[in-house]
Protein backbone atom coordinates (compact mmCIF):
# COMPACT_ATOMS: atom_id res chain seq x y z
CA UNK A 1 0.00 0.00 0.00
CA UNK A 2 2.82 2.10 0.94
CA UNK A 3 4.88 1.15 -2.38
CA UNK A 4 1.32 2.56 -3.95
CA UNK A 5 1.36 5.62 -2.80
CA UNK A 6 4.56 6.57 -3.34
CA UNK A 7 4.27 5.72 -6.98
CA UNK A 8 1.75 8.11 -7.28
CA UNK A 9 1.98 11.79 -8.42
CA UNK A 10 0.61 15.22 -8.18
CA UNK A 11 0.08 18.24 -5.65
CA UNK A 12 -1.21 15.85 -2.82
CA UNK A 13 1.51 13.73 -3.18
CA UNK A 14 4.59 16.22 -3.38
CA UNK A 15 3.08 18.14 0.07
CA UNK A 16 2.71 14.51 1.91
CA UNK A 17 6.12 13.49 1.28
CA UNK A 18 7.48 16.70 2.53
CA UNK A 19 5.48 16.53 5.68
CA UNK A 20 6.39 12.91 6.30
CA UNK A 21 10.46 13.26 6.08
CA UNK A 22 10.06 15.99 9.16
CA UNK A 23 11.04 14.45 12.41
CA UNK A 24 8.10 14.37 14.29
CA UNK A 25 8.63 12.52 17.65
CA UNK A 26 12.26 12.03 18.73
CA UNK A 27 13.26 9.51 20.83
CA UNK A 28 16.88 9.87 22.47
CA UNK A 29 18.38 7.08 24.96
CA UNK A 30 14.87 6.59 26.22
CA UNK A 31 15.72 3.90 29.40
CA UNK A 32 13.51 2.30 32.02
CA UNK A 33 14.27 -0.83 33.90
CA UNK A 34 12.29 -2.95 35.99
CA UNK A 35 14.45 -3.79 39.08
CA UNK A 36 17.40 -5.86 37.68
CA UNK A 37 15.65 -5.85 34.34
CA UNK A 38 17.16 -3.31 31.99
CA UNK A 39 14.17 -3.66 29.77
CA UNK A 40 14.71 -0.35 27.24
CA UNK A 41 18.45 0.34 27.09
CA UNK A 42 18.91 3.35 25.44
CA UNK A 43 16.34 3.89 22.09
CA UNK A 44 16.51 6.18 19.70
CA UNK A 45 14.13 6.45 17.09
CA UNK A 46 12.75 9.11 15.08
CA UNK A 47 8.70 9.08 13.56
CA UNK A 48 8.36 11.00 10.59
CA UNK A 49 5.33 12.98 10.24
CA UNK A 50 2.29 11.71 9.07
CA UNK A 51 4.17 8.25 8.71
CA UNK A 52 3.09 4.29 10.55
CA UNK A 53 6.31 2.88 12.12
CA UNK A 54 5.63 -0.33 13.39
CA UNK A 55 7.88 -1.68 16.37
CA UNK A 56 8.56 -5.36 16.23
CA UNK A 57 10.33 -7.86 18.72
CA UNK A 58 10.10 -10.20 20.69
CA UNK A 59 7.21 -10.81 23.49
CA UNK A 60 8.10 -9.45 26.80
CA UNK A 61 11.16 -7.27 25.10
CA UNK A 62 9.95 -3.64 26.15
CA UNK A 63 7.59 -2.75 23.16
CA UNK A 64 4.68 -1.70 25.23
CA UNK A 65 6.90 -0.49 27.69
CA UNK A 66 8.02 2.46 25.51
CA UNK A 67 5.07 3.18 24.13
CA UNK A 68 3.57 3.56 28.09
CA UNK A 69 6.65 5.64 28.14
CA UNK A 70 5.38 7.98 25.51
CA UNK A 71 2.24 8.20 26.80
CA UNK A 72 3.77 9.25 30.42
CA UNK A 73 2.11 6.18 31.93
CA UNK A 74 5.48 5.12 32.90
CA UNK A 75 7.98 7.18 33.86
CA UNK A 76 11.42 6.96 32.19
CA UNK A 77 15.07 6.24 34.01
CA UNK A 78 16.48 8.65 31.37
CA UNK A 79 16.10 9.93 28.02
CA UNK A 80 14.46 12.17 26.07
CA UNK A 81 11.14 12.08 24.24
CA UNK A 82 10.25 14.99 22.10
CA UNK A 83 7.10 15.35 20.34
CA UNK A 84 7.76 18.43 17.46
CA UNK A 85 10.61 19.39 19.25
CA UNK A 86 8.68 20.27 22.58
CA UNK A 87 9.33 17.72 25.80
CA UNK A 88 6.46 15.01 25.55
CA UNK A 89 5.49 16.15 28.89
CA UNK A 90 4.54 19.90 28.24
CA UNK A 91 2.88 18.82 24.88
CA UNK A 92 0.59 16.62 27.12
CA UNK A 93 -0.82 19.68 28.79
CA UNK A 94 -4.57 20.52 28.03
CA UNK A 95 -3.87 24.16 26.78
CA UNK A 96 -1.54 22.41 24.41
CA UNK A 97 -4.04 19.83 23.35
CA UNK A 98 -6.19 22.96 22.59
CA UNK A 99 -3.75 24.19 20.12
CA UNK A 100 -3.17 20.74 18.51
CA UNK A 101 -0.35 19.34 19.73
CA UNK A 102 -1.97 15.69 20.78
CA UNK A 103 -1.35 12.15 21.30
CA UNK A 104 -4.02 9.26 21.45
CA UNK A 105 -3.34 5.29 22.88
CA UNK A 106 -5.29 2.36 21.65
CA UNK A 107 -5.15 -0.11 23.99
CA UNK A 108 -4.80 -4.03 23.56
CA UNK A 109 -7.71 -4.48 24.75
CA UNK A 110 -9.63 -1.51 24.02
CA UNK A 111 -9.95 -0.33 27.30
CA UNK A 112 -13.48 0.67 27.19
CA UNK A 113 -15.55 1.66 29.85
CA UNK A 114 -18.27 -0.82 30.23
CA UNK A 115 -20.86 1.03 31.58
CA UNK A 116 -21.02 3.29 28.86
CA UNK A 117 -22.30 3.30 25.42
CA UNK A 118 -20.09 3.33 22.29
CA UNK A 119 -20.99 7.11 22.10
CA UNK A 120 -20.52 7.62 25.77
CA UNK A 121 -17.24 6.25 25.32
CA UNK A 122 -16.14 7.81 22.09
CA UNK A 123 -17.22 11.48 23.63
CA UNK A 124 -15.52 10.82 27.03
CA UNK A 125 -12.02 12.89 26.12
CA UNK A 126 -14.47 15.74 24.78
CA UNK A 127 -16.81 15.50 27.86
CA UNK A 128 -14.18 15.40 30.14
CA UNK A 129 -11.32 16.96 28.82
CA UNK A 130 -12.27 19.87 26.40
CA UNK A 131 -14.26 22.94 27.20
CA UNK A 132 -16.79 22.40 24.10
CA UNK A 133 -20.10 22.36 24.29
CA UNK A 134 -22.65 19.29 24.55
CA UNK A 135 -23.96 19.70 21.50
CA UNK A 136 -20.62 20.23 19.82
CA UNK A 137 -19.36 17.19 21.51
CA UNK A 138 -22.77 15.17 20.15
CA UNK A 139 -22.19 16.29 16.33
CA UNK A 140 -18.31 15.37 16.39
CA UNK A 141 -19.37 12.06 18.05
CA UNK A 142 -22.24 11.46 15.74
CA UNK A 143 -20.11 12.49 12.50
CA UNK A 144 -16.85 10.47 14.17
CA UNK A 145 -19.39 7.22 14.23
CA UNK A 146 -20.73 7.81 11.09
CA UNK A 147 -16.73 7.92 9.83
CA UNK A 148 -16.47 4.30 11.52
CA UNK A 149 -19.98 2.75 10.36
CA UNK A 150 -20.65 2.67 13.65
CA UNK A 151 -24.22 4.91 14.12
CA UNK A 152 -26.51 2.14 14.41
CA UNK A 153 -24.17 0.74 16.99
CA UNK A 154 -24.03 4.08 19.37
CA UNK A 155 -26.21 3.30 22.38
CA UNK A 156 -25.06 -0.25 22.47
CA UNK A 157 -22.71 -0.89 25.56
CA UNK A 158 -19.34 -2.41 24.74
CA UNK A 159 -20.46 -6.10 26.29
CA UNK A 160 -22.93 -6.14 23.00
CA UNK A 161 -20.36 -5.43 20.58
CA UNK A 162 -18.53 -8.10 18.45
CA UNK A 163 -14.36 -7.42 18.56
CA UNK A 164 -14.25 -5.71 15.73
CA UNK A 165 -16.96 -2.93 16.57
CA UNK A 166 -14.85 -2.88 20.02
CA UNK A 167 -12.09 -1.92 17.95
CA UNK A 168 -13.27 0.55 15.78
CA UNK A 169 -14.91 2.46 19.03
CA UNK A 170 -11.07 2.27 20.48
CA UNK A 171 -10.05 3.65 17.44
CA UNK A 172 -13.12 6.21 17.33
CA UNK A 173 -12.27 7.35 21.09
CA UNK A 174 -8.49 7.57 20.02
CA UNK A 175 -9.21 9.76 17.29
CA UNK A 176 -11.84 11.88 18.27
CA UNK A 177 -9.53 14.85 19.64
CA UNK A 178 -7.87 14.91 16.66
CA UNK A 179 -4.61 14.18 17.59
CA UNK A 180 -1.48 14.11 15.48
CA UNK A 181 0.30 10.84 16.75
CA UNK A 182 -2.19 7.58 17.96
CA UNK A 183 -0.06 5.34 20.08
CA UNK A 184 -1.39 1.43 19.06
CA UNK A 185 -0.75 -1.07 21.20
CA UNK A 186 -1.26 -4.67 19.28
CA UNK A 187 -4.59 -3.36 17.98
CA UNK A 188 -4.97 -6.72 16.60
CA UNK A 189 -4.73 -8.67 19.54
CA UNK A 190 -7.35 -11.49 19.72
CA UNK A 191 -9.07 -11.06 16.16
CA UNK A 192 -9.37 -13.70 13.46
CA UNK A 193 -6.94 -13.00 10.56
CA UNK A 194 -9.55 -11.60 8.57
CA UNK A 195 -10.69 -9.07 11.09
CA UNK A 196 -6.74 -8.40 11.76
CA UNK A 197 -6.47 -7.24 7.82
CA UNK A 198 -9.55 -5.00 8.62
CA UNK A 199 -8.25 -3.38 11.58
CA UNK A 200 -4.92 -2.59 9.72
CA UNK A 201 -6.88 -1.20 6.55
CA UNK A 202 -8.49 0.90 8.93
CA UNK A 203 -5.60 2.30 10.44
CA UNK A 204 -4.28 3.00 7.04
CA UNK A 205 -7.32 4.60 5.99
CA UNK A 206 -7.53 6.72 8.85
CA UNK A 207 -4.40 7.86 9.46
CA UNK A 208 -5.15 8.90 5.46
CA UNK A 209 -8.23 10.57 6.11
CA UNK A 210 -7.18 12.23 9.32
CA UNK A 211 -3.31 12.52 8.92
CA UNK A 212 -2.35 11.33 12.33
CA UNK A 213 1.63 9.96 12.70
CA UNK A 214 0.67 6.17 13.97
CA UNK A 215 2.96 4.49 16.09
CA UNK A 216 1.98 0.53 16.12
CA UNK A 217 3.29 -2.21 18.71
CA UNK A 218 2.33 -5.54 16.82
CA UNK A 219 3.31 -9.08 16.38
CA UNK A 220 1.32 -9.64 13.10
CA UNK A 221 4.22 -10.09 10.56
CA UNK A 222 4.23 -9.62 7.75
CA UNK A 223 0.84 -8.54 7.65
CA UNK A 224 1.59 -5.31 9.29
CA UNK A 225 4.10 -4.25 7.32
CA UNK A 226 1.44 -3.90 4.91
CA UNK A 227 0.53 -0.26 6.10
CA UNK A 228 3.63 0.04 7.75
CA UNK A 229 6.59 3.14 6.47
CA UNK A 230 8.84 2.03 9.11
CA UNK A 231 9.63 -0.80 11.08
CA UNK A 232 11.71 -0.62 14.28
CA UNK A 233 12.78 -3.84 15.72
CA UNK A 234 13.51 -3.96 19.65
CA UNK A 235 16.04 -6.21 20.51
CA UNK A 236 17.71 -6.33 23.67
CA UNK A 237 16.68 -2.83 25.18
CA UNK A 238 18.07 -1.11 21.78
CA UNK A 239 16.33 -0.17 18.11
CA UNK A 240 18.79 -2.79 16.53
CA UNK A 241 16.62 -1.88 13.13
CA UNK A 242 15.10 1.00 11.88
CA UNK A 243 13.72 1.55 8.06
CA UNK A 244 11.33 0.81 5.41
CA UNK A 245 10.10 -3.03 5.66
CA UNK A 246 11.72 -3.42 2.39
CA UNK A 247 14.64 -3.07 3.39
CA UNK A 248 14.14 -5.54 6.58
CA UNK A 249 15.46 -8.53 3.84
CA UNK A 250 18.50 -6.72 2.64
CA UNK A 251 19.78 -5.14 6.19
CA UNK A 252 19.17 -7.99 8.28
CA UNK A 253 21.56 -9.19 10.75
CA UNK A 254 21.60 -12.31 12.16
CA UNK A 255 19.44 -12.26 14.73
CA UNK A 256 16.51 -10.39 12.90
CA UNK A 257 16.99 -13.13 10.24
CA UNK A 258 15.66 -15.41 12.90
CA UNK A 259 12.78 -13.09 14.37
CA UNK A 260 11.45 -12.63 10.74
CA UNK A 261 12.04 -16.50 10.20
CA UNK A 262 9.94 -17.40 13.37
CA UNK A 263 7.56 -15.11 12.25
CA UNK A 264 7.16 -16.52 9.00
CA UNK A 265 8.20 -13.15 7.74
CA UNK A 266 10.21 -15.28 4.68
CA UNK A 267 7.28 -17.64 3.34
CA UNK A 268 4.49 -15.18 3.53
CA UNK A 269 6.24 -12.13 3.29
CA UNK A 270 4.44 -9.99 0.03
CA UNK A 271 6.26 -6.27 0.77
CA UNK B 1 13.03 -8.40 65.88
CA UNK B 2 13.10 -4.92 66.43
CA UNK B 3 14.12 -4.08 63.09
CA UNK B 4 11.57 -6.17 61.53
CA UNK B 5 9.02 -4.12 63.61
CA UNK B 6 10.80 -0.56 63.19
CA UNK B 7 10.27 -1.49 59.07
CA UNK B 8 7.11 -2.76 59.66
CA UNK B 9 5.96 1.00 61.64
CA UNK B 10 7.92 3.14 58.84
CA UNK B 11 5.63 0.93 56.14
CA UNK B 12 2.66 1.66 58.03
CA UNK B 13 3.58 5.66 58.67
CA UNK B 14 4.22 4.99 54.40
CA UNK B 15 1.23 3.49 53.36
CA UNK B 16 -0.62 6.33 55.33
CA UNK B 17 1.07 9.44 53.68
CA UNK B 18 0.39 7.31 50.25
CA UNK B 19 -3.28 7.50 51.04
CA UNK B 20 -3.35 11.00 52.52
CA UNK B 21 -2.11 12.43 49.26
CA UNK B 22 -4.19 9.96 47.39
CA UNK B 23 -7.18 11.32 48.78
CA UNK B 24 -5.59 14.75 48.21
CA UNK B 25 -4.86 14.50 44.89
CA UNK B 26 -8.31 12.86 44.42
CA UNK B 27 -10.32 15.69 45.93
CA UNK B 28 -8.09 18.16 44.80
CA UNK B 29 -9.25 16.52 40.65
CA UNK B 30 -12.64 16.51 41.67
CA UNK B 31 -12.73 20.28 42.24
CA UNK B 32 -11.50 21.42 38.76
CA UNK B 33 -13.53 18.16 37.31
CA UNK B 34 -16.26 19.16 34.31
CA UNK B 35 -20.00 18.03 35.09
CA UNK B 36 -19.25 17.76 39.27
CA UNK B 37 -22.21 18.23 40.32
CA UNK B 38 -23.56 15.16 38.31
CA UNK B 39 -20.97 13.27 39.41
CA UNK B 40 -21.54 14.12 42.90
CA UNK B 41 -25.15 12.98 42.68
CA UNK B 42 -24.46 9.61 41.41
CA UNK B 43 -21.55 9.00 43.94
CA UNK B 44 -24.55 9.91 46.68
CA UNK B 45 -26.79 7.35 44.77
CA UNK B 46 -23.82 4.51 45.14
CA UNK B 47 -22.99 5.52 48.46
CA UNK B 48 -25.93 7.41 50.05
CA UNK B 49 -29.17 5.32 48.71
CA UNK B 50 -28.16 2.22 47.74
CA UNK B 51 -26.86 1.94 51.22
CA UNK B 52 -30.38 2.61 52.41
CA UNK B 53 -31.99 -0.83 52.91
CA UNK B 54 -29.00 -2.38 54.55
CA UNK B 55 -28.39 0.53 57.39
CA UNK B 56 -32.29 0.65 57.86
CA UNK B 57 -32.54 -2.97 58.58
CA UNK B 58 -29.48 -3.04 60.61
CA UNK B 59 -30.50 -0.16 62.71
CA UNK B 60 -33.96 -1.82 63.31
CA UNK B 61 -32.24 -4.83 64.39
CA UNK B 62 -29.76 -3.63 66.52
CA UNK B 63 -32.24 -1.44 68.97
CA UNK B 64 -34.77 -4.38 68.79
CA UNK B 65 -31.29 -6.60 70.40
CA UNK B 66 -30.27 -3.74 72.55
CA UNK B 67 -34.14 -3.19 73.54
CA UNK B 68 -34.09 -6.96 74.88
CA UNK B 69 -30.72 -7.15 76.21
CA UNK B 70 -31.12 -4.15 78.31
CA UNK B 71 -34.00 -4.72 79.57
CA UNK B 72 -33.33 -7.84 81.24
CA UNK B 73 -29.84 -6.19 82.94
CA UNK B 74 -31.73 -3.30 83.66
CA UNK B 75 -35.26 -4.63 85.33
CA UNK B 76 -32.15 -6.94 87.45
CA UNK B 77 -31.67 -3.21 89.05
CA UNK B 78 -34.98 -1.67 88.84
CA UNK B 79 -34.02 0.44 86.78
CA UNK B 80 -36.15 -0.64 83.25
CA UNK B 81 -37.14 2.86 83.10
CA UNK B 82 -33.70 4.01 82.31
CA UNK B 83 -34.09 1.77 79.14
CA UNK B 84 -34.54 5.28 76.98
CA UNK B 85 -31.39 6.45 78.01
CA UNK B 86 -29.60 2.87 77.73
CA UNK B 87 -30.80 2.53 74.28
CA UNK B 88 -30.73 6.02 72.73
CA UNK B 89 -27.17 6.69 74.20
CA UNK B 90 -25.26 3.55 72.56
CA UNK B 91 -27.16 4.46 69.23
CA UNK B 92 -26.39 7.69 69.04
CA UNK B 93 -23.28 7.65 70.41
CA UNK B 94 -21.18 4.39 69.36
CA UNK B 95 -23.25 1.81 67.32
CA UNK B 96 -25.04 4.75 65.30
CA UNK B 97 -21.81 5.60 63.68
CA UNK B 98 -19.98 2.80 63.69
CA UNK B 99 -22.16 -0.01 62.67
CA UNK B 100 -23.46 2.50 59.66
CA UNK B 101 -19.84 3.05 58.92
CA UNK B 102 -19.16 -0.79 58.60
CA UNK B 103 -22.41 -1.54 57.01
CA UNK B 104 -21.49 0.96 54.38
CA UNK B 105 -17.81 -0.75 53.76
CA UNK B 106 -19.36 -3.85 53.27
CA UNK B 107 -21.78 -2.72 50.42
CA UNK B 108 -20.43 0.44 48.94
CA UNK B 109 -16.56 0.21 49.82
CA UNK B 110 -16.21 -3.59 48.18
CA UNK B 111 -18.03 -2.29 45.07
CA UNK B 112 -15.61 0.33 44.89
CA UNK B 113 -12.59 -1.64 44.86
CA UNK B 114 -13.78 -4.31 43.06
CA UNK B 115 -14.48 -1.77 40.12
CA UNK B 116 -11.64 0.36 40.56
CA UNK B 117 -8.99 -2.72 40.69
CA UNK B 118 -11.14 -3.95 37.26
CA UNK B 119 -10.86 -0.78 35.57
CA UNK B 120 -7.02 -0.74 36.71
CA UNK B 121 -6.80 -3.91 35.33
CA UNK B 122 -8.51 -3.38 32.07
CA UNK B 123 -6.10 -0.26 31.68
CA UNK B 124 -9.26 2.12 32.09
CA UNK B 125 -7.37 4.07 34.04
CA UNK B 126 -4.77 4.37 32.01
CA UNK B 127 -7.23 5.04 29.37
CA UNK B 128 -8.54 8.29 31.09
CA UNK B 129 -5.16 9.46 32.03
CA UNK B 130 -3.85 9.17 28.21
CA UNK B 131 -7.04 10.91 27.09
CA UNK B 132 -5.59 14.13 30.06
CA UNK B 133 -8.12 13.42 32.45
CA UNK B 134 -7.47 13.55 36.22
CA UNK B 135 -8.36 9.90 36.78
CA UNK B 136 -8.31 10.05 40.70
CA UNK B 137 -10.60 13.30 40.11
CA UNK B 138 -12.65 11.34 37.80
CA UNK B 139 -13.25 8.25 39.86
CA UNK B 140 -11.87 9.02 43.36
CA UNK B 141 -13.13 12.48 43.99
CA UNK B 142 -16.83 12.85 43.95
CA UNK B 143 -17.22 9.41 46.22
CA UNK B 144 -14.92 10.91 48.86
CA UNK B 145 -17.45 13.79 48.99
CA UNK B 146 -20.41 11.43 48.51
CA UNK B 147 -19.24 9.35 51.53
CA UNK B 148 -18.35 12.40 53.49
CA UNK B 149 -22.32 13.73 52.86
CA UNK B 150 -24.10 10.90 53.05
CA UNK B 151 -22.30 8.59 56.20
CA UNK B 152 -24.07 11.52 58.58
CA UNK B 153 -27.28 11.28 57.06
CA UNK B 154 -27.39 7.27 56.93
CA UNK B 155 -26.19 7.15 60.77
CA UNK B 156 -29.11 9.95 61.39
CA UNK B 157 -31.15 6.99 59.55
CA UNK B 158 -29.47 4.42 61.72
CA UNK B 159 -29.97 6.21 65.19
CA UNK B 160 -33.95 6.78 64.60
CA UNK B 161 -34.47 3.21 63.30
CA UNK B 162 -32.57 1.51 65.86
CA UNK B 163 -34.16 4.15 68.99
CA UNK B 164 -37.71 2.80 67.55
CA UNK B 165 -36.75 -0.72 67.27
CA UNK B 166 -35.99 0.12 71.35
CA UNK B 167 -38.89 1.11 71.90
CA UNK B 168 -40.76 -2.08 69.69
CA UNK B 169 -38.70 -4.66 72.46
CA UNK B 170 -39.08 -2.23 75.21
CA UNK B 171 -42.14 -0.72 75.04
CA UNK B 172 -44.32 -2.81 72.56
CA UNK B 173 -43.33 -6.37 73.70
CA UNK B 174 -41.74 -6.16 77.11
CA UNK B 175 -44.25 -3.54 78.45
CA UNK B 176 -41.97 -0.45 79.58
CA UNK B 177 -44.01 2.93 79.39
CA UNK B 178 -44.22 4.14 76.11
CA UNK B 179 -44.44 8.04 77.31
CA UNK B 180 -40.71 7.03 80.15
CA UNK B 181 -39.16 5.54 77.03
CA UNK B 182 -39.67 8.51 74.34
CA UNK B 183 -38.99 10.66 77.88
CA UNK B 184 -35.89 9.60 78.74
CA UNK B 185 -34.70 9.64 75.35
CA UNK B 186 -34.81 12.81 74.83
CA UNK B 187 -33.69 14.08 77.92
CA UNK B 188 -30.60 11.89 77.83
CA UNK B 189 -29.27 12.76 74.23
CA UNK B 190 -27.89 16.01 74.32
CA UNK B 191 -26.50 17.98 70.99
CA UNK B 192 -22.94 17.08 71.82
CA UNK B 193 -23.61 13.19 71.45
CA UNK B 194 -25.61 13.81 68.50
CA UNK B 195 -22.69 16.18 67.26
CA UNK B 196 -19.90 13.28 68.56
CA UNK B 197 -21.67 10.70 66.44
CA UNK B 198 -21.95 12.94 62.95
CA UNK B 199 -18.31 14.02 63.85
CA UNK B 200 -17.45 10.31 63.86
CA UNK B 201 -19.61 9.64 60.80
CA UNK B 202 -17.50 12.11 58.99
CA UNK B 203 -14.10 10.54 59.70
CA UNK B 204 -15.27 7.43 59.18
CA UNK B 205 -16.93 7.99 55.42
CA UNK B 206 -13.73 9.91 54.58
CA UNK B 207 -11.18 6.92 56.11
CA UNK B 208 -13.05 4.03 54.60
CA UNK B 209 -13.91 5.26 51.55
CA UNK B 210 -10.68 6.67 51.03
CA UNK B 211 -8.91 3.06 52.12
CA UNK B 212 -11.40 1.27 49.74
CA UNK B 213 -10.41 3.33 46.83
CA UNK B 214 -6.85 3.60 47.52
CA UNK B 215 -6.84 -0.12 47.48
CA UNK B 216 -8.99 -0.37 44.54
CA UNK B 217 -6.86 1.99 42.55
CA UNK B 218 -3.48 0.94 43.15
CA UNK B 219 -4.11 -3.00 43.00
CA UNK B 220 -1.27 -3.07 40.44
CA UNK B 221 1.05 -2.01 43.02
CA UNK B 222 -0.68 -3.22 45.98
CA UNK B 223 -1.96 -6.81 45.36
CA UNK B 224 0.01 -9.87 45.70
CA UNK B 225 -1.48 -11.22 42.69
CA UNK B 226 -2.40 -9.77 39.38
CA UNK B 227 -5.47 -10.47 37.23
CA UNK B 228 -8.92 -11.34 39.29
CA UNK B 229 -7.02 -12.83 42.71
CA UNK B 230 -5.50 -8.99 42.71
CA UNK B 231 -9.01 -7.80 42.84
CA UNK B 232 -10.21 -10.03 44.98
CA UNK B 233 -7.42 -9.77 47.47
CA UNK B 234 -7.86 -5.55 47.11
CA UNK B 235 -11.65 -5.64 47.91
CA UNK B 236 -10.71 -7.96 50.93
CA UNK B 237 -8.15 -6.11 52.22
CA UNK B 238 -9.96 -2.80 51.53
CA UNK B 239 -12.76 -4.29 53.48
CA UNK B 240 -10.42 -5.62 56.35
CA UNK B 241 -8.63 -2.36 56.67
CA UNK B 242 -11.36 0.23 56.42
CA UNK B 243 -13.32 -2.34 59.38
CA UNK B 244 -9.79 -2.02 61.21
CA UNK B 245 -9.30 1.63 60.88
CA UNK B 246 -13.14 2.39 61.89
CA UNK B 247 -12.55 1.05 65.39
CA UNK B 248 -9.31 2.46 65.95
CA UNK B 249 -10.58 5.95 64.62
CA UNK B 250 -13.52 5.47 67.32
CA UNK B 251 -10.95 4.95 70.09
CA UNK B 252 -9.29 7.70 68.84
CA UNK B 253 -12.40 10.12 68.73
CA UNK B 254 -14.14 8.91 71.48
CA UNK B 255 -11.23 9.94 73.90
CA UNK B 256 -10.96 13.07 72.80
CA UNK B 257 -14.75 13.48 72.64
CA UNK B 258 -14.89 12.54 76.04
Amino acid sequence: MVQRQRAGSGLFNHFFFDLMDEVFLKIRGLKKHFGSNRVLDGVDLDVARASVTTIIGKSGIGKSVLLKCLANLLTPDAGAIELEGQPIAKSRQSSDREAGVSFSYMFQNNALFDSMTAADNVALPLVEASKMKRAEIRDQVAEMLAHLELTDSAQRYPGELSGGMKKRVALARALITKPQLVLFDEPTTGLDPERKFGVFEMIADYRERFGFTALLVSHDIPEVFEISDKVAWLDEGIIKFFGPPSELNEDAESALSGFLNKANYGRKSNV
Amino acid sequence: MIRALGRSALAVVSELGEMSLFSMAALRGFVVQRHRLAKLVTAIHEIGVRCLPIVFTVGLFTGLVMGLQLYYTLVRLGAEAALGDAVGLSIVRELGPVLTALMVVGQAGSALASELGIQRNDEQIDALQTMGVDSKGYLVGARLVAAVLCFPMLTAIFDLVGIFGGYLTGSVLLGVDAGVYWHHIESSIGWDDVSGGFIKALAFGFITISICAYRGYNTHRKASFPGVRGVSESATRAVVWSSVSVLAADYLITSFLI
